[in-house]
């Protein structure tokens, strides 16, 4: 799609009828759209099939919103989500919808503000201020949203937001000994149960099985682009995998897997035929750290406009969504669950203690997509992650792969000296 | 002509070589447009070869020259502290609106580097300031600096809350001399625990404007425990680097 032709589709009806604020809301979409030209459609000789996702944008705040409404017609569950430890085959399962809720802009920053403290996480206070101020269809759309108790400015929002729209609350433990696989598989047995009784139905072996098979083909889609991205050619852009990625919580995850599918035939053609971003050989930087949610593009932006390419995310939204898969031979429901719980405790995120599988896996990745640097990205106030950086720092220098760390929010004031610490590290690299 | 410009936050410098020889430096205040400010003190040079640094590094200000780059003011005070001392290890540059602690490789290189958060504290605009606060030239701070006692503490470094603890210091009747000692001695301990964090080792050099402030100096060997190297001109280290980066470049002929 050309930068033109782009647009944010409005429906002013649909959001008045959501409960909306309209004339708010349109001047988001506008400024949306603007960043959105500059971040994607500026960018030349793009894979022809990152038009998709392009709609896909286009349409978020219309098509998408209207498929949610049909579901819930039809007494669908639609759930709400801001974390990866979400069990969504088990909505899947009910035939439910599972969508990342808003998050990522600095636009619903001050809405949080009113209520909640300046110094917490900018994407607490932004999932926040998007509720609190009625400027996000999704939120207006779901019958229940998801929290978790990974850091402490979430769990206690939580509170606060079940007052705005029912709040299902899971404990996700701090260490992943047995005993906290037994508390997580019962939260799991919860979580399911307050499903069942939304949708009143229950989930069964076969319905699970296909879930889990559907997000499986989901994921193993981002683990085929993860690895096609990296390749000497570099393909595809950083930007547009980020994208790609933020994409993979909401849009619908058969028609998606089938499209980065789509995405990856396109890449293995343009290796074919030797086409890609390295003629300009950029530096090849991995990402680490803190989620990006849409649309919190701000890094991927500067290090990409600074004469390198972003070759990977380990990420909630990136290769902590994706890397794993569910084992899926086993036919009865409790080992079905075990299975499931199992997968999702392998994620390593810094709310565990300790959390040496993630420094393995930082390196690991690192190898393999043959980065030559990792930029660690903590969103300000995130202790868990910003103390981590610490003995990520240590393993890097131990094993002598450039490192660096970088602490942000969501507002763009910080941009100058972000670029400055970028191009450097950058520079330190090429030399 | 090679010319090195570092547009930084406070103020634009220049520095023009000749065959290798540096035969023009200047420093100016910058002003509300640092491209035209820029773009002006650039005509009568007529640079052939040119590279910009500093927070103003992309602004187009190249005129008619022939290779045109930017570099961060990172590498531009590495290779323009290794020009004044060609075994240099570390390099604390403190300039208008960042402090930077880099620490080099045998060659030269950037091995590594910190910079201080997104605040004023530990940085020139900081000295400014306080300097403002106390009714006090700033060319003149750290000669009043150096007058005052050693008793005298400033806890916060937050630029904001400082300035109000400067205020209740000057009501209970501290004497500006005291209070600017103190101030100086609060940059330098932060400056320090920045310093300790990405030392390189020695020779350390000591760059940027505030690398003029001799009572600055003073206190960070003080601190330190050791000799800091001052280039002849402090606040010109990044344009020189850029100058000397710059006549490194092929004009492809």
């Amino acid at each position: 799609m050309t930068a033109e032709e782009f647009e944010i589709k409005a429906d002013h009806q649909l959001w008045r009828d959501l409960g909306m604020d309209v004339e708010r809301f349109e001047k988001m979409r506008l400024t949306l759209g603007e960043v959105y030209r500059n971040t994607f459609l500026s960018q030349k000789n793009r894979p022809a099939a990152m038009d998709y996702f392009d709609r896909l944008v286009a349409d978020m705040h219309n098509g998408r919103i209207k498929e949610m409404l049909a579901a819930k017609a039809q007494g669908r569950p639609v759930i709400g989500t801001f974390c990866v430890y979400v069990p969504e085959e088990v909505v899947i399962a009910l035939d439910g919808i599972c969508v990342g809720l808003c998050a990522g802009s600095p636009a619903s920053i001050a809405d949080a503000e009113k209520v909640l403290p300046r110094n917490i996480c900018p994407m607490v206070k932004s999932a926040y201020g998007f509720k609190a101020a009625n400027i996000c269809p999704y939120y207006q759309a779901v019958d229940l949203v998801y929290g978790e108790t990974t850091c402490d400015a979430k769990k206690k929002t939580w509170e606060l937001l079940d007052k705005l729209v029912p709040t299902h609350v899971m404990e996700i433990p701090q260490m992943k000994r047995q005993r906290d696989f037994a508390m997580w598989l019962a939260e799991v047995e919860d979580f399911t149960a307050r499903l069942e009784e939304m949708a009143g139905r229950k989930v069964t072996a076969a319905s699970l099985a296909a879930a889990i098979d559907t997000v499986n083909s989901k994921r193993l889609a981002l683990q085929r682009l993860d690895r096609l991205r990296c390749h000497p050619l570099l393909p595809v852009s950083g930007r547009d995998v980020l994208l790609v990625e933020q994409c993979s919580f909401y849009d619908e995850p058969v028609r998606f897997a089938a499209q980065v599918n789509v995405l990856c035939d396109e890449l293995e053609q343009r290796i074919a035929a030797g086409i890609g971003l390295a003629a300009t050989n950029p530096v090849r930087i991995m990402v680490s750290g803190t989620p990006m949610a849409l649309p919190n593009w701000k890094l991927h932006n500067i290090i990409e406009s600074s004469g390198a390419v972003v070759v990977h995310e380990e990420s909630c939204i990136g290769s902590r969504y994706y890397r794993d898969i569910i084992e899926n031979n086993h036919t009865d429901l409790p080992a079905q669950l075990a299975a499931l719980t199992r997968r999702y405790m392998r994620i390593n995120c810094s709310c565990f203690t300790p959390n040496d599988e993630r420094l393995e896996q930082v390196t690991a990745e690192y190898a393999q997509q043959q980065a030559q640097g990792v930029i660690d990205y903590t969103l300000q106030f995130c202790h868990t992650y910003n103390i981590e950086a610490a003995r990520l720092a240590q393993t890097c220098a131990a094993q002598n792969i450039p490192f660096m760390a970088l602490e942000s929010d969501y507002s763009p004031e910080d941009i100058g000296q972000l670029r400055t610490r970028v191009e450097a590290f950058i520079e330190q690299i090429a030399d | 002509m090679d010319v090195g410009i570092d547009i930084g936050s406070r103020t634009i410098k220049v520095v023009a070589l000749q065959d290798g020889e540096i035969v023009h430096q200047q420093v100016v205040a910058g002003s509300y447009n640092p491209a035209a400010q820029a773009r002006e003190l650039l005509r009568s040079l007529a640079p052939r070869r040119l590279v910009k640094t500093g927070y103003g590094r992309h602004l187009e200000v190249e005129g008619a020259a022939v290779v045109v780059r930017a570099i961060t003011e990172i590498k531009a005070h590495a290779i323009g502290a290794r020009y004044h001392y060609p075994a240099a290890a570390t390099i604390l540059d403190v300039g208008g609106q960042d402090s930077k602690v880099i620490s080099l490789n045998a060659a030269g290189g950037v091995a590594s580097f910190h910079m201080n958060d997104k605040c004023a504290a530990g940085t020139g605009r900081f000295l400014e300031m306080m300097a403002v606060s106390l009714g006090c030239e700033l060319d003149d701070f750290a000669t009043l600096a150096a007058g005052g006692g050693a008793d005298l503490t400033i806890n916060s470094m937050c630029a904001v809350f400082a300035e109000s603890e400067v205020v209740s210091l000057k009501h209970a009747g501290h004497s500006a001399a005291d209070i600017a000692a103190a101030v100086h001695r609060a940059v330098a301990a932060r400056l320090v625990a920045m310093l300790r964090r990405g030392h390189g080792g020695e020779p350390l050099v000591f760059t940027g404007g505030v690398a003029r402030n001799h009572f600055m100096l003073h206190c960070l060997q003080q601190e330190m425990g050791g000799q800091l190297l001052v280039p002849p001109h402090p606040d010109t280290t990044g344009a020189l680097g850029a100058a000397l980066y710059a006549a490194r470049l092929s004009t492809g002929a």
